[in-house]
C-alpha cells in the first residue's frame, strides 16, 4: 500500500472535524421536511453526531461492534454512520425496500447489536424477524409516528437517545476512541445485492474510503459549494461514496428529498451540481419529456425539434471544447434561451457541472440527449468491491459505448477469457465472515476479478464491456454468445423496459421482452389503442409487430459486429408481466437474475425453441405485502428476421 | 340515567376518557318517513366509533344529525356534557366538530395545500382587510396555518400532490387529501362518512392505517360510518348497527359481530 496524501486525515469523522474547523459555518446538509428546506452547518451536524455517539455509548456500544442503519436517505441516518464510527462502530447500512428475510440474514450475518431504523415500517419488519436476530440489542427509530405504543425495552427514539448522549458525560470517551481510528480500521460494510446466491458483506477501510474519495474528487475537481441530490440507497456503495466519502473530503453539501415520490420536484429546487443517475432516471426524464412534447401546440414542437437539432449538432462540441465557430455559438446561445435552458431547468439540471450515469449501458440516443442540453454527463466502471470506481470518463472524452479510462490509481489488466481485473486503493479488505469468496475474488497481490467481460480499446485506452464473464458463453455451433450486449441494445428503445436474451449452447438464440408500461400505453392511447390491463397491452398485434420491427433493427445491427453475429434473436416473446424484484427476478439494484428467470420460465423458455406459435402459461406473484397471487396468460410467440453471413456481407 | 363513566385503557395502550357527544333518543323524519327512529348512543374521547349498518339503515343522516346539518324533531344531542341547540353547520364546526364527505367535496381547481388551508378556516381570525394588506397578524396567522397544514401533509405523506390540483388526482387520493382538511381544523371530533366506499384492499389498508395513526396521534375522537364490515370490526372500539333506521346493536366488534339481530340483518334470515 502506498502511503496516501491524506496526512493526519484516517477516518471520517476526522475529516469532520477538519471540515468544521474550515468551514464551520456553511450547509453540510439540507433536507426538505414539512414543504421547507431545512438546513444544518457542518458545526451544527457534528453537534447532532457526537451528542448520538455518545448515545451509542450509553447503550454499551462496543468497539467493532456492527451498527445496522435501515431507512431512506435522511441527514439523521448519515449521522448515524459517522456518529457509529466515532465510537468504533462499523455502520452497516442496509436497503430500506428489503424484505424482512434479506434484512434477518444481513444483521444476523453481521451480527448488528444497535439498528437505526427511519420509521414504523423499518421497526415492524425488525419485530417480525427479532426471534433469530440473536445479538441484536437495541432498536433506535428516527420518526416515532405509530410506534408510541410499542415496547420500549428494547427501543429509543433518535432524540431520546441524543438526550441521553447530551447528559452522560461520555464526550471524552468519545474523542479518545475517535482518536484512535486508523486508515486500517473498517470504515463501513456494504451487502452486495447479489446477481446470484447470498448477499456477502464487503468490508472497506477508512484507507480505501478516504483514498478513493480523494482521487475521485480530484478528477472531477467536486469542492466546497457543490451540491448533491442523496436519493439512491443508502445501502449502495455509489450513494455512501458520494454523500459521505466525497462530500466529507471536499466538503459539499447533500441534500435529502421530502420523499421518494417527490424527488423530481427536490431536485428541481436545490439544482445539485454534481449528479449521479442510474440510466433508468435519465432513460425516464427522456421518455417524460418527449411525451410532454407529443401534447404540445404545433409551434412549440416546431420550435423544440429546430432548437433540439442546433442543441445536437453544436452541445457535444462545446462540452468537448472543440472549435465552433462565431455563428454556432449565437445559434447555440439563441437554442439555450429558448429552449434548452428553460429544459433543463425544468428537469433540475441547470446546475449540473458533473453527471455520471453507470450501473447498466446507456442508449447512445439518450446520452446524446443530455450532451445536447449542455449537460457534462459522462459514464463510469466500478462495483462494490472497488470502492464504486474502476474506470471513469475524463471531461472532453465521452462517449456512449465506452466507460472511460482507469480512475486515478487503478491499474487494469485483461485476462485471457476476456475477463476484466483491476487493482486499486479502493480494493475491497474482505467479505466478512466469508474467506472463501474473498480468496476466490481477490487473489495475493491485490487483484480482484470483476467479473465483466471488456477489452480496452486500441488508441484511446478506453475500457469497453460487453457482459458479465460468466454470462458471456458459446453457442451450439460455437459463436460467441453475450446477452448482455443484444438486451442493451434491445432496451435502447423507449418501448422495451427489459430484455433478457437466451443461447448459450443452443442453435439460436430467443428473447423475453418486457414493455415501457409509460411509453407504450402512451402510444396506445393516442392511437385508439384499448386495454384494461398490463397483461392485455403486452399482447395486442399492434405492440407485438412494434416489438418484431424493434428486434429485427436490433438484428441487423448485431450482424453487423462480426464477432456477435450469431446472437441475433430468431424469436421472442412479450412477458405478460414486469420482471420484479418482489418476485426475485432482479435484484434490488434492478438488474435481472438470470437464473431464476431461466426456471420461473422454464415453459416459456421450452416454447420459444419448440417451434409453438403461442404458449398458455400460470405465474406465481408477490404482492407488496407478500401475499401471493397468480396470473394466467396466453403468449404469443414471434419470429424475427434474421440476416445471414451472406446479407451482411452484401452490405 | 346512565352509569358514570370510568376512564378505561385499551388493550393497545390508548386511553378513553369520559363521554364526549350524548345522543339521546333520537328520531328524524323527512315528512312521513321515519329515518332514525329514537336511537341513543355515546361517543367517547378517544375512541373510535362506529356507525354500520346495510344501505338505508340511516347511517348518513344519523351523522348529518351528529354534524348539526339535520335537527332531530325528537331527543337530545350533548356534547361536551352540554345540550347542543339547533345550530349551523358552520356553528358546529366552531365547536370542534369536522367531517368528510361521502362524495368528495373538495375545490377541484385549487391545489391540494389550498383545499387543506380551507380546512384552517375556523382558526383564522384576521379580518379580510388585514389579509388584503398582508402585513403583522395576517402575515403570522398564515405561517402559522401553513406550519399546520405541513405537518397534515406530511403525517398523511401527500408531500409529492402538494401543488397539484385536485381534479388531476386519483379518487383514494382526493378522499386522503379530504381527511387532510378535516384533520386541518384540529377537530374534537372528526366524522368520517363511507372513508373508505369505492377503494381497492391496498387503499382501504392504507386508509385503515391513517385513522388509526390520526386517532392514536393527535387523539382524536372518530365517528365512522362505513358500509365495509371487515374494515370495521378491524379498527373500531365500539359499533353501532343500525337497519332501517332503528338501533339493533351496540357494542364492541365481537359482541356485534355474535349478536344475532345483525347477523339477521347482515345475511339475511329464513323465517320459518
Amino acid at each position: 500500500m502506498t502511503a496516501p496524501a491524506s496526512s493526519g486525515l484516517s477516518s471520517i469523522p476526522a475529516l469532520l472535524a477538519r471540515n468544521v474547523a474550515q468551514h464551520g459555518g456553511k450547509a453540510a446538509y439540507r433536507e426538505k421536511e414539512f414543504g421547507i428546506w431545512q438546513s444544518w452547518t457542518w458545526q451544527e451536524a457534528a453537534y447532532e453526531i457526537d451528542a448520538l455517539a455518545a448515545g451509542f455509548l450509553t447503550l454499551g456500544a462496543n468497539v467493532g461492534d456492527h451498527i445496522a442503519i435501515t431507512g431512506r436517505n435522511r441527514p439523521a441516518l448519515y449521522w448515524a454512520m459517522v456518529a457509529a464510527q466515532k465510537v468504533g462502530c462499523v455502520p452497516v447500512p442496509l436497503y430500506a425496500d428489503a424484505a424482512a428475510e434479506e434484512i434477518a440474514y444481513a444483521l444476523e450475518h453481521c451480527g448488528a447489536r444497535f439498528v437505526v431504523a427511519g420509521d414504523q415500517e423499518q421497526v415492524d419488519k425488525i419485530a417480525d424477524i427479532r426471534d433469530q436476530l440473536h445479538e441484536l440489542d437495541h432498536v433506535i427509530y428516527l420518526d416515532g409516528r405509530g410506534l408510541r405504543k410499542y415496547d420500549h425495552t428494547h427501543m429509543t427514539s433518535y432524540d431520546d437517545l441524543q438526550e441521553a448522549g447530551r447528559k452522560a458525560d461520555l464526550m471524552d470517551e468519545v474523542a479518545k476512541r475517535t482518536a484512535a481510528l486508523t486508515l486500517e480500521d473498517k470504515c463501513v460494510m456494504l451487502y452486495t445485492s447479489g446477481t446470484t446466491g447470498r448477499p456477502k458483506g464487503v468490508v472497506l477501510s477508512n484507507y480505501n474510503v478516504i483514498e478513493t474519495s480523494k482521487n475521485s474528487a480530484e478528477f472531477d475537481h467536486l469542492q466546497p459549494g457543490d451540491e448533491v441530490l442523496a436519493y439512491l440507497p443508502m445501502a449502495w456503495v455509489g450513494d455512501f461514496i458520494f454523500s459521505i466519502g466525497q462530500a466529507m473530503w471536499a466538503g459539499f453539501c447533500v441534500n435529502c428529498p421530502e420523499s421518494a415520490e417527490t424527488m423530481q420536484t427536490d431536485l428541481r429546487e436545490i439544482g445539485p451540481t454534481y449528479f449521479f443517475a442510474p440510466p433508468r432516471v435519465f432513460e425516464q426524464q427522456l421518455t417524460n419529456v418527449m411525451i410532454r412534447m407529443e401534447d404540445a401546440g404545433r409551434f412549440k414542437k416546431w420550435l423544440f425539434h429546430k432548437y433540439m437539432k442546433v442543441g445536437r449538432e453544436i452541445g457535444p462540441k462545446l462540452l468537448d471544447g472543440e472549435p465552433v465557430s462565431g455563428m454556432e455559438r449565437l445559434q447555440y446561445r439563441l437554442a439555450d434561451w429558448l429552449v434548452i435552458g428553460p429544459l433543463k431547468n425544468t428537469l433540475g439540471l441547470s446546475r449540473v457541472r458533473v453527471g455520471y450515469t453507470a450501473g447498466e449501458a446507456i442508449g447512445p440516443e439518450i446520452f446524446d440527449f443530455y450532451r445536447a442540453l449542455g449537460i457534462n454527463l459522462k459514464q463510469l466502471y466500478g462495483q462494490t468491491e472497488a470502492t464504486v470506481f474502476i474506470t471513469q470518463q475524463p471531461d472532453g472524452q465521452v462517449r456512449s459505448d465506452t466507460v472511460g479510462v482507469p480512475s486515478p490509481g487503478v491499474e487494469i489488466r485483461i485476462a485471457e477469457n476476456g475477463e476484466v481485473f483491476y487493482r486499486s486503493p479502493g480494493v475491497f479488505v474482505e467479505y466478512y465472515k466469508n474467506a472463501e469468496s474473498t480468496a476466490s475474488t481477490k487473489d495475493a497481490e491485490g487483484w480482484v476479478a470483476t467479473g465483466d467481460a471488456g477489452f480496452i480499446e486500441e488508441g484511446t485506452g478506453h475500457l469497453r464491456i460487453i457482459d458479465r464473464a460468466k454470462d458471456v458463453g458459446k453457442m451450439a455451433s460455437g459463436a460467441l454468445f453475450a446477452p448482455k450486449y443484444v438486451e442493451n441494445k434491445l432496451k435502447f428503445y423507449p418501448d422495451i423496459l427489459e430484455a433478457v436474451v437466451f443461447g448459450a449452447d443452443r442453435d439460436y438464440c430467443t428473447a423475453f421482452i418486457n414493455i415501457d408500461l409509460t411509453a407504450v400505453g402512451n402510444w396506445a392511447e393516442r392511437n385508439n389503442i384499448a386495454y384494461s390491463s398490463y397483461q392485455e397491452l403486452s399482447q395486442h398485434p399492434r405492440v407485438l409487430d412494434t416489438i418484431e420491427a424493434h428486434v429485427t433493427e436490433v438484428n441487423k445491427s448485431v450482424a453487423a459486429d462480426g464477432m456477435l453475429a450469431g446472437c441475433q434473436v430468431h424469436r421472442f416473446l412479450v412477458l405478460h408481466k414486469e420482471l420484479d424484484a418482489d418476485d426475485g427476478e432482479m435484484t434490488r439494484t434492478r438488474k435481472v437474475r438470470r437464473r431464476i428467470v431461466e426456471e420461473k420460465f422454464a415453459d416459456l423458455i421450452d416454447a420459444l425453441y419448440g417451434g409453438k406459435s403461442e404458449i398458455y402459461t400460470e405465474t406465481e406473484v408477490t404482492y407488496e405485502d407478500g401475499r401471493k397471487g397468480k396470473i394466467k396468460a396466453t403468449l404469443a410467440i414471434r419470429d424475427a428476421a434474421v440476416q445471414s453471413a451472406e446479407q451482411v456481407a452484401a452490405e | 340515567m346512565k352509569d358514570i363513566i370510568e376512564p378505561y385503557v385499551t388493550p393497545d395502550g390508548r386511553t378513553i376518557g369520559g363521554v364526549l357527544m350524548d345522543m339521546r333518543n333520537i328520531t328524524l323524519r323527512f315528512g312521513g318517513v321515519e329515518a332514525i327512529k329514537d336511537i341513543s348512543f355515546d361517543i367517547r374521547e378517544g375512541e373510535i366509533r362506529a356507525i354500520i349498518g346495510p344501505n338505508g339503515a340511516g347511517k348518513s343522516s344519523m351523522l348529518n344529525v351528529i354534524s348539526g346539518f339535520y335537527h332531530p324533531q325528537e331527543g337530545e344531542v350533548w356534547f361536551r356534557g352540554q345540550k347542543r341547540p339547533p345550530m349551523k353547520p358552520f356553528q358546529v364546526a366552531r365547536l370542534g366538530i369536522a367531517r368528510t364527505f361521502q362524495n368528495i367535496a373538495l375545490f377541484e381547481g385549487m391545489t391540494v395545500l389550498d383545499n387543506v388551508m380551507t380546512g384552517r378556516l375556523t382558526h383564522m381570525k384576521s379580518n379580510m382587510l388585514a389579509q388584503a394588506i398582508w402585513r403583522g397578524k395576517a402575515e403570522r396567522e398564515e405561517v402559522e396555518n401553513r406550519e399546520k397544514v405541513e405537518r397534515i401533509i406530511d403525517f398523511l405523506e401527500i408531500q409529492a400532490i402538494r401543488k397539484t390540483p385536485v381534479g388531476r388526482l386519483p379518487y383514494g387520493l382526493k378522499k386522503r387529501v379530504e381527511l387532510a382538511r378535516a384533520l386541518a381544523a384540529e377537530p374534537k371530533l372528526l366524522l368520517l362518512d363511507e372513508p373508505m366506499a369505492g377503494m381497492n384492499v391496498e387503499e382501504k389498508e392504507d386508509m385503515s392505517r391513517f385513522i388509526l395513526d390520526v386517532n392514536d396521534e393527535f387523539g382524536t375522537t372518530i365517528a365512522l360510518i362505513e358500509h365495509d364490515m371487515g374494515v370495521v370490526m378491524d379498527i373500531s372500539d365500539r359499533v353501532v348497527v343500525m337497519d332501517y333506521g332503528r338501533k339493533i346493536g351496540d357494542g364492541t366488534p365481537d359482541e356485534v359481530r355474535n349478536n344475532p339481530q345483525v347477523i339477521d340483518a347482515y345475511l339475511g334470515v329464513a323465517h320459518d
